[in-house]
């Protein structure tokens, strides 16, 4: 697995375990994700997501996106279509992520999820590690 | 305050036009509304016009005329259309103007739309991973619907055979060809559950308006469709919208829901008094999810509705009677004006083929990034 994040504050490793780091606004508590860059920053504190929740829902890409602003190291040839969807962590805030499951009929709003990280081979021949959800079983 | 009524409706067709310019597809339109009321442009006092990607609207000038009017430039995403409507009709309704055009047109390259994280205040790996995709976000929301409420797959093939079937009767639409039902469910699948035919195209066309004030009208001697309400409204904490990292876990209503509520009470109507209703369908599953969120049924009754047929042409609330942005394409800054277009042929019974009988009010609805939607509510 590369160890260079595809970007700097987007996830951690905490006891061997990764987890998203999101934002909770100062002002009302309410969580984002990713942690807000820049200026906005200032008005939210980090805060460490859940690595557990449920599929919210999902869809999955079955044509290669456009580059840019798609990075991948495929092209149309070896493109595989991949699964996305959004994951509800309990109290906290909604997720978008990439979803690696073995088969997409598998797919059902509800489904148990975990957080997992992976590789994620670029154009320019670098591979850097991204975040995906996994089904919890 | 006067009223303010559309006392003239051009279009040019939607489609691909490999020989005209978003520009010259405007300029048609606007040409045409001004025959369609039997005016010349130096009657016009004022215009709001806009386009997402063919430049700006204010280039139309040289050619219309260089009179001085005052024209100014709307830009609003997928509501650019229905916000240069909603000026105009500020303009008249507030007696600093008598009569003005608003117009929309673009040309989109072929393909899905471009996608910018910079632009949209993302970070660029959301882009790099293969997330900033509007087909994603439409699959996602109508996926989570259609698990919430009980619709199924053959629902989002019928809402497409019921575009098809329209448009192959509006003279304006760009798919003129009825698609059978097998073939929309067989058709390539490009993001669960919404296969090919199930999505709209980046197009090409123009749509143009001519708005004045009833005193304006009646001296005139012209008769057109009252503009009963409008609002455009902007994404609320707790709505789904595109190119979304997150969401904020207590889930609100959308804009659609807000734009809708704000119209309907402006014109003192409600749902079940509409007759004819154009709705945002960039996608099957969002006229589905929009026939619940202008409030014309309760969320999973879209499942009977269709299998009753009852959005068709002689159905109970005909829905996208020209076919909507699935027959029409969708050229961003002239797509919320085409819907209008659509219900002042309807009320004024010019449809010809598609024609609701005795329609009275007509229900547009546009939707679209960055997560914003218009309403047009008019009466014949």
């Amino acid at each position: 697995m590369g160890e260079t994040p595809i970007a700097e504050g987007l996830f951690e490793v905490v006891d061997g375990a990764p987890r998203l780091i999101g934002g909770r606004r100062k002002r009302d508590g309410i969580t984002v994700f990713p942690m807000p860059a820049g200026p906005e920053g200032r008005l939210y504190d980090p805060v460490r997501l859940s690595a557990e929740g449920t599929l919210w829902s999902f869809t999955v890409q079955r044509f290669r996106p456009k580059s840019p602003p798609y990075a991948g190291a495929d092209d149309e040839a070896s493109f595989r279509p991949f699964a996305i969807g959004y994951v509800e962590l309990p109290g906290e805030v909604i997720v978008e992520s990439r979803l690696e499951v073995d088969d997409f009929a598998a797919l059902r709003v509800g489904l148990p999820m975990r957080l997992a990280l992976a590789p994620f081979a670029l154009a320019g021949g670098e591979t850097v590690t991204s975040y995906v959800f996994r089904p919890a079983a | 305050m006067t009223d303010v009524h559309i006392i003239g409706a051009g279009i040019h067709p939607f489609g691909r036009h490999d020989e005209m310019s978003g520009l010259d597809q405007g300029v048609f339109a606007v040409r045409q509304a001004l025959a369609d009321a039997g005016l010349a442009w130096e009657d016009i006092q004022f215009a709001f016009g806009g386009s997402a990607a063919a430049g700006n609207a204010d280039a139309a000038l040289p050619r219309l005329g260089l009179t001085g009017v005052q024209f100014i430039n709307i830009a609003n995403g997928c509501a650019t259309g229905g916000s240069a409507l909603l000026s105009g009709y500020w303009a008249v309704k507030s007696g600093e103007f008598d009569i003005g055009v608003v117009l929309g047109f673009d040309k989109h390259p072929r393909g899905a739309f471009n996608a910018d994280p910079e632009a949209s205040g993302l970070p660029r790996w959301y882009g790099q991973v293969g997330m900033m995709l509007t087909t994603q976000f439409f699959a996602n929301k109508i996926t989570r619907y259609m698990d919430l409420h009980g619709i199924t797959p053959r629902s989002l093939g019928l809402v497409a055979e019921k575009a098809y079937q329209n448009g192959a009767l509006a003279p304006h639409a760009w798919r003129r060809t009825p698609v059978d039902f097998e073939t929309i469910m067989s058709s390539q699948m490009l993001s669960d559950p919404l296969t090919k035919f199930m999505f709209c195209s980046p197009a090409e066309g123009g749509a143009a308006l001519i708005l004045a004030s009833d005193r304006k009208m009646r001296e005139l001697g012209l008769k057109g469709p009252k503009i009963r309400g409008a609002a455009v409204r902007t994404r609320g904490e707790g709505s789904f919208e595109v190119f979304a990292p997150s969401l904020n876990i207590t889930r609100g209503p959308s804009p659609t829901q807000t734009a809708s509520k704000a119209a309907y009470e402006m014109a003192q109507l409600e749902p079940k008094d509409v007759d004819v209703a154009q709705l945002q369908d960039t996608e099957s599953g969002a006229e589905i999810m929009h026939m619940a969120e202008n409030g014309f049924c309760a969320d999973g009754e879209q499942e009977q509705w269709l299998a009753e047929g009852a959005t068709k042409l002689g159905g109970r609330l005909p829905v996208n009677t020209d076919g909507g942005c699935l027959a029409c394409g969708e050229p961003i800054g002239a797509s919320g004006l085409r819907q209008v277009y659509e219900n002042v042929q309807q009320l004024r019974g010019r449809a010809e083929d598609r024609q609701v009988e005795a329609a009275r009010i007509g229900y547009s609805q546009v939707y679209g990034a960055p997560g914003l939607s218009g309403v047009v509510i008019l009466e014949a």
